[in-house]
C-alpha cells in the first residue's frame, strides 16, 4: 500500500513533487517522518495558544491532578523499590570489590540523573499517556473533535495546551519525589541488610559528598523533555485516530509503545547533550 | 466572530448566508466519493440532500464546514472558500452531527455553554440566559444537568440542535437528524427544523434519507447517487419523478421474487 498523507495538500489535489517522493519511501521510514512532522506541527499549533492559558486555568488544574497527584502513589512505590534494589545489588557486588561505602553516592546519582526521570516518564506514559490517547481517540472517533472545529474552538487550545502546561509543572514534582523516595529506600536497605549495614547518616553523607544540585537539575531537564514528548505523542496519536472503536485501542497501544521507545532513545541523546 | 457581549440567545441577529458547491469532487485514495457535484442554496432556504447510504452526503456536508477539503472544485459559504479555516471565524456555521457528537464529559448545560464561554460572549449570567433559552426552545430545561450518557437518542438530537442554536448560526447543517428515531420523534425533529427556519430565517441544509422529512419541509431537494447529483429541484417535482433511479430510491419496491441481492436468489 502506498504511503499517504492524511489531510495534507496531497490528498486534496495534484500531489507535489515532495509528496510523490515521500510515497516512494519505505513505509517504516515514512511513518517515522510523518509521525515526527505531525507531532512537531501539533506543538507549533499548540504554542500559538499559550496566551489563552490563564483562561484554561480550570482545565490546567484538572490535568495537574491527573498527571501529578494521581500518579504520585505509584511513582512512590516503584521508586522506593528501585532505590532498594540499587542498594541491594551494589551492596552485594561491592562487598567483594570493596566499594560498599559508596552505595549512597551510587544510589543518589543513579536515581537523580537516570532512574528518577526515566521511571517517572515511563509511568507517565503507561498511566497518563494511555489515558490521554484513549480519551482523545474516543473524542475523534465519536466526532467530538470535529464538533469543536465546527464551533471554531481549536482542539489544540482546549485539549493539548492544558495537558502540556500540566506536564511541564508536574514532571519536576514527580521526579524529585522519585529521587527522594529512591534515596530513602536505598538508605533503609543499606541499614537493615546484614551484608551492607551502613548507617543512614553515613549513607547520606556519602550521597551529599558526591552529588551537587547540577545532578538533580540534570534529571529535571530530562524529565521535562520526556514529559513533553509523552504528552505530545499521545495527543497527536489520539487526535489522528481514524475509524471505529477498534482503532481507539490500537491508538492507545501505539501511543504507549512510541512513548516508551522515545523515552529511551531521547534519554541517550539528552544525557550526551548534558554531559 | 460573534460580537462580544452579545446576549441574543438565538439565531436571527446576523443575516442568513448562501452556499455554492461548484464541480465538487472528492477522492479517498482511488475511490471517488463525489463526482462534479454542483448546486447553490439561497439564504434562508431549506435544502434537503438525499441519497442512499454511502452516496457521499455526509462527506459533502463536511466540505461545507471545512472538515474536508475538495480534491477538485470549490465550496463557498457567503462567498468565502469553505475549506479556508478563517471562514469559520467570519461565518457562524453549526453542524448537528448524526450521533450528536456531544461532549460526554460535560453536562448538557456545559455542552451548550462551551461555545459562548470559549468565545467569551458575555459574563456567566449572560451565558446562562443564552443557554437556558436555547434549552427552552427544545423543551430541554429539565435535562440541563444530565450527562449525554443519561439521554435517549431523541434527546441527544435535541441537545445537539440546542447546542447549534446557542451559536446563533447563519448556516445550520443537519446530518441525518431523524436517523435511529421512532416516527413520533422523527416528526418532532422535522417540525423543529422547519420552525427554526420559519422563525429565524436561518439557511438550513439537511442530509437525510427520510423521504417524509424531505417532502414535508424542503424548499428544494437534491439526490446524490454514486457521488453524482441525479436530481435537483423543488420538492413538488419529486411527487411524480420521471427518473427511474429517483423513483426507485423514493419508492423502493420489495420484490421477493427478484431480490436485489442476487446471491440470495435460490
Amino acid at each position: 500500500m502506498p504511503n499517504t498523507l492524511s489531510a495534507s495538500p496531497a490528498s486534496r489535489g495534484t500531489p507535489s513533487v515532495t509528496d510523490r517522493l515521500l510515497t516512494w519511501l519505505p513505509t517504516p521510514v515514512f511513518q517515522v517522518l510523518h509521525g515526527t512532522g505531525s507531532t512537531l506541527l501539533l506543538l507549533g499549533r499548540t504554542l500559538r495558544h499559550v496566551p489563552s492559558l490563564p483562561r484554561q486555568f480550570g482545565r490546567f488544574i484538572e490535568q495537574c491532578h491527573l498527571i501529578g497527584y494521581t500518579t504520585m502513589p505509584i511513582v512512590g512505590i516503584l521508586s522506593f523499590f528501585i532505590g532498594s534494589v540499587l542498594a541491594l545489588q551494589s551492596g552485594h557486588a561491592g562487598e567483594n570489590v570493596g566499594y560498599k561505602q559508596f552505595i549512597g553516592a551510587l544510589v543518589g546519582l543513579t536515581m537523580a540523573r537516570e532512574l528518577g526521570p526515566v521511571m517517572a516518564a515511563v509511568l507517565l506514559a503507561g498511566r497518563v499517556g494511555s489515558a490521554i490517547a484513549a480519551e482523545l481517540a474516543s473524542m475523534k472517533v465519536y466526532q467530538e473533535v470535529d464538533a469543536l472545529e465546527t464551533m471554531n474552538i481549536p482542539p489544540e487550545r482546549m485539549l493539548v495546551l492544558p495537558r502540556l502546561a500540566a506536564v511541564l509543572t508536574m514532571m519536576p514534582v514527580l521526579t524529585i519525589m522519585a529521587d527522594l523516595v529512591g534515596w530513602f529506600g536505598g538508605a533503609i536497605v543499606s541499614k537493615y541488610t546484614h551484608f551492607i549495614s551502613i548507617e543512614p547518616a553515613s549513607y547520606f553523607a556519602n550521597l551529599r559528598q558526591y552529588m551537587d544540585f547540577s545532578d538533580v537539575l540534570n534529571g529535571l531537564i530530562k524529565a521535562e523533555v520526556f514529559g513533553v514528548t509523552v504528552v505530545l505523542v499521545c495527543c497527536n496519536i489520539g487526535l489522528n485516530t481514524r475509524g471505529g472503536p477498534r482503532e481507539i485501542g490500537a491508538s492507545v497501544t501505539r501511543a504507549v509503545v512510541t512513548s516508551l521507545i522515545l523515552i529511551l532513545v531521547l534519554d541517550f541523546f539528552v544525557t550526551k547533550a548534558l554531559m | 466572530m460573534p460580537a462580544a457581549n452579545s446576549t441574543s440567545p438565538l439565531p436571527g441577529a446576523a443575516p442568513a448566508v448562501g452556499v455554492t458547491v461548484e464541480s465538487l469532487s472528492k477522492r479517498f485514495g482511488t475511490f471517488e466519493v463525489l463526482r462534479g457535484v454542483s448546486f447553490a442554496v439561497q439564504p434562508g432556504e431549506i435544502f434537503v440532500l438525499m441519497g442512499p447510504s454511502g452516496s457521499g452526503k455526509s462527506v459533502l456536508l463536511k466540505h461545507l464546514v471545512g472538515l474536508e477539503s475538495p480534491s477538485a472544485g470549490q465550496t463557498t459559504v457567503a462567498g468565502l472558500d469553505a475549506s479556508d479555516p478563517t471562514t469559520r471565524e467570519r461565518v457562524r456555521m453549526a453542524l448537528v452531527f448524526q450521533a450528536g457528537a456531544l461532549f460526554n464529559s460535560l453536562s448538557v448545560y456545559d455542552n451548550l455553554a462551551l461555545y459562548p464561554r470559549e468565545h467569551r460572549l458575555g459574563d456567566e449570567a449572560a451565558i446562562r440566559d443564552r443557554v437556558m433559552r436555547a434549552l427552552q426552545i427544545l423543551s430541554l430545561e429539565n435535562a440541563a444537568h444530565k450527562f449525554p450518557a443519561e439521554l435517549s437518542g431523541g434527546m441527544k438530537k435535541r441537545v445537539a440542535i440546542a447546542r447549534a442554536l446557542v451559536m446563533e448560526p447563519q448556516l445550520l447543517l443537519y446530518d441525518e437528524p431523524t436517523s435511529e428515531l421512532d416516527p413520533v420523534m422523527s416528526a418532532t425533529i422535522t417540525e423543529i427544523i422547519a420552525t427554526l427556519r420559519q422563525r429565524y430565517q436561518v439557511t438550513s441544509i439537511v442530509v437525510s434519507h427520510d423521504r417524509d422529512l424531505a417532502l414535508a419541509i424542503a424548499d428544494r431537494i437534491g439526490i446524490l447517487m454514486g457521488g453524482e447529483l441525479i436530481f435537483l429541484g423543488p420538492s413538488a417535482d419529486l411527487r411524480n419523478p420521471t427518473d427511474p433511479r429517483v423513483a426507485d430510491f423514493l419508492n423502493p419496491r420489495i420484490d421477493l421474487e427478484h431480490p436485489r441481492f442476487k446471491h440470495l436468489e435460490t
